[in-house]
């Protein structure tokens, strides 16, 4: 006998109104008083349409919860319980995917010693004295031709310089910005550049390179200087946070033309986001600030441990409430962490893959080596390819299988799996040796941040719409 | 689709798709090309029993064809051929516990 039966989808209340986020479609619904009724009803177990209906008719007219229940299945909100769920299958892109972005590491030098760098800590990969220190103009000409050689049909391409400390390899920025620029002209597309810095090499030539070339600029940044200072060191033991102010200070005051945002690497040791954010956005003047967890493996010091996660949770919660307040405003709020969800939520993504790594995004490390993302450059076994000799087809159809959804059995069941996709790779190969791992020591996190994006995506929806029309191009 | 409210871009995209399930055909062929169609019914999965079996009876099926009276109730191009079980006869079925077994009970109905 048929029977009627919840789909798979997270229900959330955003403004005193209900919605559900289909997985894995991520379409986002509102229901209305029968809707949301009708899935009420099915929450303890599978009905009869003609059973599900008796029961709900004395609140609603027959018709409409026929109408419903239609809807409702149209939508894969619900499911006749004997047809199968299809089973999700890997399989690689239909289309090769151009690439779009590529990160050069330019060195692999630093001037800091950060505690828990995942470069040089305790945690690295990457044997970086088996390496050039710095790219030379050669591998970076190389590593440019081979960003438009793989652009394919992409009108743009985003070129991202890191490092180590980008900036120690100054004279090379200059020349593979040049000749990008350069290369764009002739091929008739465009060239995006951005870099990621510490800011402690930041002066003032620098800065006018960075004006004039309209250069986007990510600041590697702690907070105050309190937390600042506890891992961002020189290999003294110095902090750096008096060496960093006054060059943030006066990028900020003359780089207006681009957003300059500011990175935060959480700690067990720095976990008061409130605060940091409070320093950056409105004391330094960021104009967004994102926070990311550090990447380690679970027994470090540094490590956030579970009640840590708690703490973070409730933070960005508070911070996503005032994002959400600012919205309402119409006024920017530069939490940036919410509004990347948002936008994500905004075009309904469902990711096979959890980042454009080794797909539109590659990263090449300082002898032209190219792996999966910047994180990765320079190990060999991530490599795919190199500037020169360009991507290994077969590797790289190898590590999408490999790390496809479809082939992460602990995510089948996991409603935020859209969105998610089993997390970064380099958290997972850090904590569990392996890139292909779902990365299940923060999953109960990820599920109520994503509930929380959700809430404030439902509600803009609703009180404002014109916000999210700026994720619509 | 009165009951749901797409919100973001894919529920959109969900909704046009389900909206153009059904086409008058009074109203000529649609203008507009339609994206791929996945009609929901009997022929969205591989759903046997309306078939015949290889000798072109039905005793080989590997379900019993009396089933496809409930496969049909909901989703399916048969309204006109059951009962309707949500206003008229909701006990329709109700002496009909397994198809296969108590098809015999199901009586016919007089509107």
């Amino acid at each position: 006998m048929t029977l009627l039966r919840r789909g798979e989808y997270h229900a959330f209340d955003a403004d005193g109104a209900p919605y559900v986020y289909l997985v894995p479609s991520a379409g986002v619904f509102r229901l209305d008083d029968t809707s949301a009724a009708v899935l009420d009803a099915l929450g303890e177990q599978d009905l009869e349409p003609s059973e599900l209906v008796r029961g709900l008719s004395d609140r609603f007219p027959v018709a409409d919860l026929r109408a419903t229940v239609e809807d409702l299945l149209n939508v894969r909100a619900l499911r006749l319980v004997d047809r199968p769920v299809e089973a999700p299958v890997a399989s690689p892109p239909r289309k090769r995917i151009p690439l779009t972005t590529l990160v050069m590491n330019v060195t692999s030098k630093c001037n800091l010693a950060c505690t828990y760098c995942y470069e040089y800590g305790e945690d690295k990969i990457v044997e970086a004295s088996r390496k050039p220190r710095f790219m030379n103009e050669e591998t970076a000409r190389q590593s440019v031709d081979f960003m438009f050689a793989e652009s394919g049909e992409s009108p743009m391409v985003h070129l991202t310089f890191f490092g180590g400390e980008t900036l120690l390899n100054f004279k090379v920025l200059k020349s593979a910005l040049a000749y990008a620029k350069e290369r764009a002209v002739t091929l008739g597309k465009t060239v995006d550049t951005s870099l990621t810095t510490n800011a402690t090499l930041l002066r003032e030539e620098i800065i006018d390179w960075i004006v004039e070339n309209d250069v986007g600029v990510t600041v590697s940044m702690d907070g105050g200087r309190e937390q600042q200072d506890k891992f961002r060191i020189f290999s003294n033991g110095m902090g750096s946070y008096d060496v960093v102010l006054p060059n943030i200070r006066m990028l900020l005051e003359r780089h207006r033309r681009r957003p300059v945002g500011a990175r935060v690497t959480l700690t067990k040791q720095n976990l008061d986001v409130e605060s940091i954010y409070r320093h950056l956005r409105d004391e330094l003047g960021f104009w967004e600030v994102g926070f990311a967890p550090v990447t380690t493996s679970w027994q470090r010091d540094y490590a956030i441990q579970e009640d840590g996660f708690e703490a973070m949770l409730g933070q960005f919660q508070r911070l996503a409430d005032e994002f959400l307040q600012y919205a309402l405003a119409g006024k920017h709020h530069g939490f940036s962490n919410v509004r990347d969800t948002l936008e994500e939520i905004h075009k309904g993504m469902s990711k096979a893959y959890p980042c454009g790594a080794g797909l539109g995004l590659m990263g090449v490390a300082t002898d032209g080596d190219v792996a999966l993302c910047h994180r990765f450059a320079g190990s060999d076994s991530h490599k795919i390819g190199s500037v020169t000799g360009g991507v290994d087809r077969g590797k790289q159809e190898d590590f999408l299988m490999k790390h496809h959804i479809a082939n992460k059995t602990d995510c089948s069941t996991c409603w935020a799996r859209p969105l998610c996709a089993g997390g970064c790779y380099h958290e997972a190969h850090t904590r569990y040796g392996a890139s292909e791992r779902p990365n299940l020591h923060y999953c109960e996190w990820i599920r109520r941040w994503t509930d929380t994006c959700l809430q404030v995506y439902g509600t803009l929806a609703e009180r404002r719409p014109e916000y999210l029309a700026q994720f619509d191009g | 689709m009165r009951h749901l409210t797409p919100i973001n871009k894919k529920a959109r995209h969900i909704a046009e798709t389900t909206e153009q399930d059904v086409v008058a055909l009074q109203g000529g062929p649609l203008t507009t090309p339609s994206g791929p169609h996945i009609p929901l019914g009997c022929t969205f999965v591989f759903s046997p029993g309306w078939e015949t079996d290889a000798s072109g009876g039905t005793a080989g099926l590997c379900q019993p064809v009396e089933r496809d009276l409930f496969d049909c109730h909901i989703t399916c191009f048969w309204p006109a051929h059951v009962p309707d079980l949500y206003n008229y006869a909701p006990d329709w079925t109700g002496k009909c516990a397994s198809a296969q077994k108590d098809w015999r009970k199901i009586d016919l109905i007089f509107p």
